[in-house]
């Protein structure tokens, strides 16, 4: 007799606890639950809560949405035997493979304990010899221009045309590419409205520009990627500019997928393939085999709208200094660098954790590789891969970023507590999903509210840490690695982020 | 905090180091005793066509290190050592002077470059000698001592110039010791300045990858190589050079109506970003043809000009004008991050 065991594996990581004192039967949990972990049972004469403990991710959707406060998340592990190796985490990963016989997917960054470097650097601060600035007395400026800019100025140049080439930054923040697609139309409109307000730029992914999305096109860098997605004769001229991706932190080296049944009707039309066809963006570009390929169509793109910036996005790889210098010699105007902690909306678990190395230490080598090659000036260097706040965002422009993209800060402002199943089609916040009925929880309204309080306040604190080192422009914070030290860093490391230890 | 003095002459008049040194000892509590120094334009009229070397070292050894070098990649027209009168300063570092004509071969086009990479090999390479400067018909004399100490050590009564500038120092992020004093020089440029440069760390590295290497110790040798690279090696004019270390706030930039001159600043501004200096200076700058001064854009560290006659005089503190010339036309004192540039009447 054969005996079909599929329980293994099937259990939630997480549980919703229900205080039945304060809970009114109201049933709401029940509905924020996208996963039906929550049903509502009857007991007497009213209808209390029970959770399945089977899809649990710690979304927090029902605990904030909870009108009486009666919910608490809190974790469910799987009390196995005490083993160095075989921890709960690998285990239940075993088990869920062994059940589905597929690639394990996930959402979110690394979920890895290597070390962040970030929370290795310390910065400077003025005490007597130098006076520290408060930003709420004097001007504090985070302007940012970005572009190609000439190695030197002669007194005659034509300083118009140079200065109209370039993208002007209020601060040096902008927004990661996260397609339509992988995110909603309420979510990328809130985003775009806020880089319009704030002076920022966004990017678009690979998911096309939406027609709703054409009056932020000024403030957009219109991607090509792979699956040439959107791509149109129009497209190629409505942008600010453009990013060719080559690759992602979070998946570098392989393509993308968007599965057929998320292909709806505005995301068909957006990137102009039927409905319910899947959208699949290979892993290489199919036109792209070398530097030289990657050169043809940065200008391709070019003549197709006057000579717009053209970006090109990599991920962080071990040869990332080599490349980035390929690439600017290519014709780039910016390279976007995405680190190995970099999100997604849908990567193999195996390929996040284990692929590409961590934003800071691309950094400091691209960095220092460019201006060693004397061609710093030629590109302005975007990074991303895991910004968690503002003091990480000074860290990498003082170790010489032009600007820092973020991502996941935009969700988790948006109510992400970061449960990872963004590939699930069902994201409770209403982000990662374009199922109507769930997308239609995020109010684009008060999405923007909280991403432009988010960015006003990192904004604040950046001008205090640029104050503290007496420091007015961020021109001069920027690739100034005397701001930084380390601590708890190895010879290798501090030689390779170009810091000194601290005390020295 | 440091004390800053110097003066011109629009028409190349010469005279000894007497008035410069007054206004620096006046000023003589804005430093510590760890250093002081002067800068004097027009004083080698005999061998004003050749590159003057003054050389500090530490040892004969260096002494002669230097000399054999010098001697393998210049024509040495003369060699002496720089007079002084060590009943001040008991304990020094030795000092020669060079006038020299470079050996350049059929790929060394420019002759300032040239000396530039001398320049850098002497303080990089040969253990204790630094070259103090290395102009045409101008000196650069400096140690660690009070402001007359120093003036009194190099016997400046015995020099006659038409530029001087002097500085005392308070050294506080680096060591006193007697490279590390003002003014700093490259060539033509010497610069005297008061305050501290916040932006060092991104504007050595900006110079490095142009082959600039800092040696001394000490954040204002910056400005004397970011000016040698704006003026003489990128053709800008002074002004625009002065716009690239001192920028205009952005949101004055905002304010400018007139388009091109708007573009104009967010060129300099943004191509020249790794350049700018930030954080409170005041800083005094000789050069060929004249002498200029800029302040940071808060002016946290103090300015003030005078003008009287074929003069114009520049000091930390009123009072020092006042030392160098009692009849003033006028006193100004300029805003911040607004410079103050005086070029020579015709040709000296």
């Amino acid at each position: 007799m054969t005996v079909s065991v599929s329980k293994p594996g099937a259990r939630a990581t997480f549980r919703p606890l229900f205080d039945l004192n304060l809970c009114d039967g109201c049933g709401q949990c029940a509905i924020e639950c996208t996963f039906n972990e929550i049903k509502m049972v009857p007991q007497g004469d009213k209808k209390i809560p029970v959770a399945n403990l089977l899809a649990c991710g710690a979304c927090h959707r029902c605990e904030v949405m909870c009108p009486r406060n009666a919910i608490r998340i809190e974790e469910n592990p799987l009390a196995t035997r005490t083993h160095g190796i075989w921890t709960p985490h690998h285990i239940q990963r075993v088990h869920l493979q062994a059940a589905s016989g597929s690639v394990a997917l996930t959402g979110f960054g690394a979920e890895t304990d290597l070390p962040v470097l970030w929370d290795k650097m310390l910065f400077n601060a003025c005490q007597v010899t130098n006076p520290s600035i408060d930003p709420q007395r004097e001007p504090m400026e985070t302007i940012t221009y970005l572009g190609r800019k000439p190695d030197k100025l002669s007194a005659t140049k034509d300083f118009s045309q140079l200065v109209n080439n370039l993208i002007p930054l209020q601060i040096p923040i902008v927004f990661a590419p996260m397609s339509y697609g992988s995110i909603n139309l309420n979510l990328q409109k809130a985003i775009a409205r806020v880089a319009k307000k704030l002076g920022l730029l966004w990017y678009t992914g690979e998911g096309g520009l939406h027609k709703d999305l054409y009056p932020y096109a000024d403030c957009a860098i219109l991607q090509v990627a792979s699956g040439r997605f959107g791509v149109s004769p129009e497209y190629l001229k409505l942008g600010r500019g453009y990013q060719i991706k080559i690759g992602q932190g979070a998946k570098p080296g392989i393509g993308g997928h968007l599965p057929g049944e998320k292909v709806l009707e505005g995301i068909s039309e957006t990137r102009m393939i039927p409905i319910y066809a899947d959208a699949i963006s290979p892993a290489p570009q199919h036109d792209i085999y070398s530097i030289e390929d990657l050169r043809l169509l940065i200008y391709a793109i070019k003549e197709a709208n006057d000579y717009k910036p053209v970006c090109v996005k990599i991920a962080a790889v071990h040869n990332v200094a080599a490349i980035a210098s390929g690439i600017v010699r290519a014709g780039a105007d910016m390279v976007y660098i995405d680190g190995y902690r970099g999100g997604t909306g849908a990567a193999p678990n195996i390929i996040r954790d284990h692929v590409g190395i961590p934003i800071e230490i691309a950094l400091a080598v691209v960095d220092q590789r460019l201006r060693e090659e004397r061609i710093r000036n030629q590109a302005s260097l975007i990074v991303a891969g895991g910004f968690r706040n503002s003091a990480d965002v000074m860290k990498a422009i003082a170790l010489g970023a032009d600007a820092v993209a973020i991502g996941t800060p935009v969700l988790i402002a948006c109510g992400c507590h970061g449960c990872q199943r963004c590939s699930s089609g069902k994201c409770p916040w209403g982000l990662t999903t374009n199922e109507p009925s769930i997308s239609e929880r995020l109010d684009v309204d008060w999405a923007e509210e909280r991403i432009t309080n988010l960015i006003t306040g990192w904004h604040h604190e950046m001008q205090e840490i640029m104050g503290l080192n007496g420091i007015y422009d961020i021109g001069s914070f920027r690739g100034n690695r005397l701001i930084l030290r380390g601590i708890d860093l190895n010879e290798k490391e501090l030689s390779i982020l170009g810091i000194k230890y601290a005390g020295e | 905090m440091c004390g800053i003095a110097g003066f011109i002459s629009h028409k190349y008049s010469k005279e000894n180091g007497s008035r410069i040194k007054r206004a620096m000892v006046l000023q003589n509590e804005r430093g510590n005793g760890l250093g002081a120094g002067y800068g004097a334009y027009g004083i080698f009229p005999v061998y004003k066509d050749f590159y003057a070397f003054q050389v500090m070292a530490d040892s004969n050894w260096a002494i002669d290190e230097v000399t054999l070098y010098l001697k393998e990649h210049f024509w040495v027209a003369h060699k002496e050592e720089i007079s002084i009168w060590d009943k001040v300063i008991q304990d020094h570092p030795q000092f020669m002077r060079y006038f020299l004509q470079p050996k350049l071969s059929s790929e060394d086009l420019n002759p300032d470059d040239f000396v530039i990479e001398k320049v850098m090999h002497i303080n990089t390479a040969i253990d204790g000698a630094f070259v103090l400067s290395s102009g045409k018909n101008m000196g650069v004399f400096k140690g660690v001592g009070t402001p007359r100490d120093i003036y009194e050590f190099f016997r400046l009564d015995e020099y006659q110039g038409y530029c001087w500038i002097g500085h005392n120092r308070f050294p506080t992020n680096t060591p006193g010791w007697w490279g590390g004093a003002h003014p700093f020089n490259l060539l033509n440029w010497s610069i005297v300045h008061n305050g501290e440069i916040s932006s060092y760390g991104i504007n050595r590295r900006y110079l490095e990858s142009n082959h600039y290497l800092c040696t001394l110790q000490t954040d204002t040798e910056v400005a004397a190589y970011l000016l040698d690279l704006l003026v003489r090696r990128h053709g800008l004019s002074i002004y625009d050079a002065i716009t690239v270390l001192a920028p205009p706030y952005w949101s004055t930039i905002e304010r400018e109506t007139n388009l091109e001159a708007r573009n104009r600043i967010i060129a300099l501004k943004v191509t020249y970003e790794s350049a700018m200096l930030n954080g409170p200076f005041a800083i005094l700058a000789g050069f060929d043809k004249g002498i200029f001064s800029i302040t940071d854009n808060t002016k946290l560290r103090p300015m003030v000009v005078g003008n009287a006659e074929g003069y114009t005089y520049f000091a930390s503190e009123v009072s020092a004008l006042y030392e160098m010339e009692e009849n003033l036309a006028e006193v100004t004192t300029p805003r911040a991050g607004q410079p103050v540039i005086v070029y020579y009447h015709g040709e000296g």
